[in-house]
């Protein structure tokens, strides 16, 4: 891995090694290694099928996937001993390839519960609806969206565009640690592209990371990622600069795929 | 290797038993019996006769096995049909109320003089079938408002009693209305007069207490034209090892203009994890919109009880009248529910609406029967149904039964129907955001009876949510 001085200062949050894991009895990550710093944006790229959703679920904890080897430290603690919820309150995010619809719940109601379940974690006093969405409103803003979405069933009846854009909104109102966005890109018109590419840049911090799990090239033309990974059935095959993504886009996936496993 | 798996529930969390003398007559029905609750009443002989009447039908009548609910047979003869705290309280102030009846209501959460003062609802408590408390009798006899217990009503307002008493169920209606209409030993009856908006939620809090007393409530409720009552009915009810019927009836009267909203919270009981105890609820409700204009609405929240088999329903007499149905059933470990409405149109352009939503946990089999019928002079009626149901894991069931009757080509009908299994990736999805699987779960399900829930007064719906919390905790792991 090659990249600018500056990651160097970073601390350690994420740590992957070896990770191997299965879906219904079937080993999609075989061996995946990968440390990020906080500070850091990290794109992961890949074929259809190579494990990046996988990985990605992994890390959130889905209860659908099995880990059979390796380990992921978290900010040096043991993340695969954590349930769902005690990762996402530790500043694990993971922003839905598939936001779930929850009828009859409003997404202010659901974002302050998330909110007020973190603070309570923390040690902090919950807030109340009044606070909670003075609080809200430059968070919006940063989305482009007004008030009315904050009354709409949480994703139910909403565009395809509007869920990733809501995944978004959650992610800049939870401001986790570590932010693992699968395919927010993919289903996004242009200008909300743009929008959601422009907002995980503003969230960027010194002591925040981002983990982005992409099919395509555009994103990163908003999106200055510090390292570019590809994942080929189930290992991370190479990594490099942001060149390697636009290689990747001219010349497709073909060339660096791992030759077949032989039995 | 799922997630979502039934579990156990915690313990009922109502479940104490007061200890207080109650007045008991030894098991067993007959028309002695009968004679001695109405000499215990101090009723009038129309009374009597009404009773007796009721229960020579009842002796002809079988009980019903239509629903889809199983239970072994009910013994009438081991059943006490009469339980009376001996130390009747008078109802003028509640210092006079036994102590011990207070801390009971206090453990439920009811604090009466809280009620009083902060949220203005008047209680009319009724406590192993006979009333201690009620409260606020004069504001409301200010306004002319009757709010009394029925034998109370019997003796002191007998023409109203008279005139409307099984005129929206006959005594002979059912198995279990004539059965009550034989024993009723108490319940609660309000008359709210020509043009009167009744100032206060009225409010009954229903328990049983002495072992092995079947619980034979009667309700009556009249509208006068112009006027509009907002009533309030919950229950809860402490452990029992035997199964306990609760055969209540609850008659409402609209006239002319006038608007009844009925809403329940039921929590009897359950039984235990292994389908042990719990009540037997077998309940006849209907209001009858007799004059032009009328309005009854039903809500219910039935998430207790061992078996529930109830079917609010509303006969629209009147032109332009309406009737509305809005249902949470949820049947968690092996209760059973089988429960709906009947929405009879008989007058022009009556509308009725019917939100049903069921969720089945644990081996719980929920079931929505439902029937609309549209009589021939009804020209113009419309119905809309909603029927959704709503599983948690994969031993429990959810059935559908919508009846419709339609006799006048003008009718406009609409049915929707869903049911959806609480996914585990919608349950993820809340935790990854930091909810626990409790919370999400409550979340979801609350997201799910929203309809019904905004139809509530607000104090009972916040109740409603927090209760259905309470019967669905285990049932996700």
């Amino acid at each position: 891995m090659t990249g600018k001085g500056k990651r160097e200062t970073g601390n350690m949050l994420l740590q992957i090694q070896n990770l191997h894991a299965t879906v219904e009895g079937r080993e999609v990550l075989r061996g995946v290694d990968l440390v990020v710093r906080t500070g850091e944006v990290h794109a992961i790229m890949g074929p259809n099928g190579s494990g990046k959703s996988t990985l990605a679920q992994v890390l959130g904890g889905h209860p659908a996937y099995t880990v059979t080897v390796g380990s992921v430290l978290y900010e040096g603690k043991d993340l695969l001993a954590l349930k769902p919820e005690e990762r996402a309150r530790e500043g694990v995010f993971l922003a839905f390839q598939y936001p779930v619809a929850i009828r009859g719940i409003t997404n202010a109601y659901f974002l302050r519960s998330a909110v007020n379940a973190i603070r309570k974690h923390r040690g902090e006093e919950e807030l109340g609806p009044v606070e909670f969405m003075d609080a809200l409103e430059e968070k919006l803003k940063l989305i482009g969206w007004d008030d009315s979405y904050l009354n709409r069933p949480v994703n139910d009846g909403f565009s395809g565009g509007e869920k990733k854009r809501n995944e978004i909104l959650q992610l800049a109102v939870l401001e986790p640690k570590l932010a693992i966005l699968d395919e927010t890109d993919s289903g996004l018109d242009i200008d909300a592209l743009k929008t959601v590419a422009q907002t995980v840049e503003k969230l960027r911090r010194p002591d925040n990371a981002t983990v982005l799990v992409t099919h395509y090239y555009r994103i990163l033309t908003h999106i200055q990622p510090d390292v570019v990974h590809v994942l080929s059935a189930g290992r991370i095959v190479k990594s490099g600069g942001k060149e390697l993504a636009l290689e990747l886009e001219e010349r497709g996936y073909d060339w660096i795929r791992e030759p077949a496993t032989v039995a | 290797m799922t997630s979502i798996e039934a579990q156990v529930l915690q313990p009922y969390k109502y479940g104490f038993v007061t200890d207080i003398d109650s007045d008991v007559v030894p098991p067993g029905l007959s028309e002695d019996v009968i004679r001695l609750i109405s000499t215990k009443k101090g009723e009038p002989a129309w009374m009597l006769e009404w009773r007796l009447k009721a229960y020579r039908n009842w002796l002809k009548m079988a009980e019903p096995h239509w629903s889809n609910v199983k239970y072994g047979p009910i013994d009438y003869q081991a059943i006490s049909y009469y339980a009376a705290p001996k130390q009747r309280p008078a109802l003028e102030s509640l210092e006079q109320v036994d102590p011990k009846l207070l801390e009971t209501f206090e453990k439920l959460g009811i604090p009466i003089e809280e009620r009083k003062r902060l949220a203005g609802v008047a209680v009319d408590a009724v406590f192993d079938s006979v009333s201690v408390a009620t409260t606020f009798r004069e504001t409301l006899a200010k306004q002319g408002i009757i709010f009394c217990a029925i034998s109370e009503a019997i003796r002191e307002h007998p023409e109203l009693v008279q005139q409307y008493l099984g005129s929206v169920v006959p005594h002979n209606d059912n198995f279990f209305a004539a059965l009550n209409s034989a024993v009723f030993t108490d319940g609660s009856f309000a008359y709210i007069p020509k043009g009167v908006r009744c100032p206060l939620e009225l409010s009954t809090y229903f328990r049983i207490n002495a072992s092995s007393t079947g619980q034979f409530e009667r309700t009556l409720i009249i509208a006068d034209a112009g006027s509009y009552v907002s009533y309030l009915e919950g229950c809860s009810a402490p452990v029992r090892d035997e199964n306990q019927l609760h055969a209540a009836v609850v008659e409402l009267v609209a006239l002319d203009a006038a608007t009844i909203k009925y809403s329940t919270i039921q929590n009897w009981y359950p039984g235990d994890e292994a389908g042990r105890g719990g009540i037997y609820n077998f309940v006849t409700k209907r209001g009858a919109c007799r004059g032009k204009n009328s309005k009854i609405s039903w809500t219910q929240v039935e998430t207790g009880s061992a078996i529930t088999w109830k079917y609010p329903g509303c006969i629209l007499q009147g032109d332009n009248s309406i009737g509305e149905f809005y249902s949470v059933a949820v049947t968690n470990q092996r209760q059973q529910a089988d429960t709906g409405t009947k929405m009879i149109h008989m007058g022009k352009n009556t509308r009725s609406t019917i939100v049903s939503k069921g969720i089945s946990a644990g081996h719980g089999q929920n079931t929505y029967r439902g029937l609309v019928k549209i009589l021939k002079g009804a020209e113009h009626a419309r119905n809309y149904s909603q029927c959704d149901s709503m599983l948690i894991g994969d031993q429990c069931g959810a059935h559908t039964f919508p009846y419709i009757d339609v006799r006048n080509s003008t009718a406009i009908m609409e049915h929707e129907a869903s049911t959806s299994k609480i996914g585990e990736d919608q349950i993820f999805y809340a935790k990854q955001r930091g909810l626990s699987a409790e919370d999400a779960v409550s979340m979801i399900v609350n997201g799910f009876c929203k309809e019904v829930f905004k139809e509530l007064p607000m104090e009972f719906a916040v109740e409603a949510q927090r209760l259905l919390g309470i019967s669905l905790e285990g049932s996700v792991g």
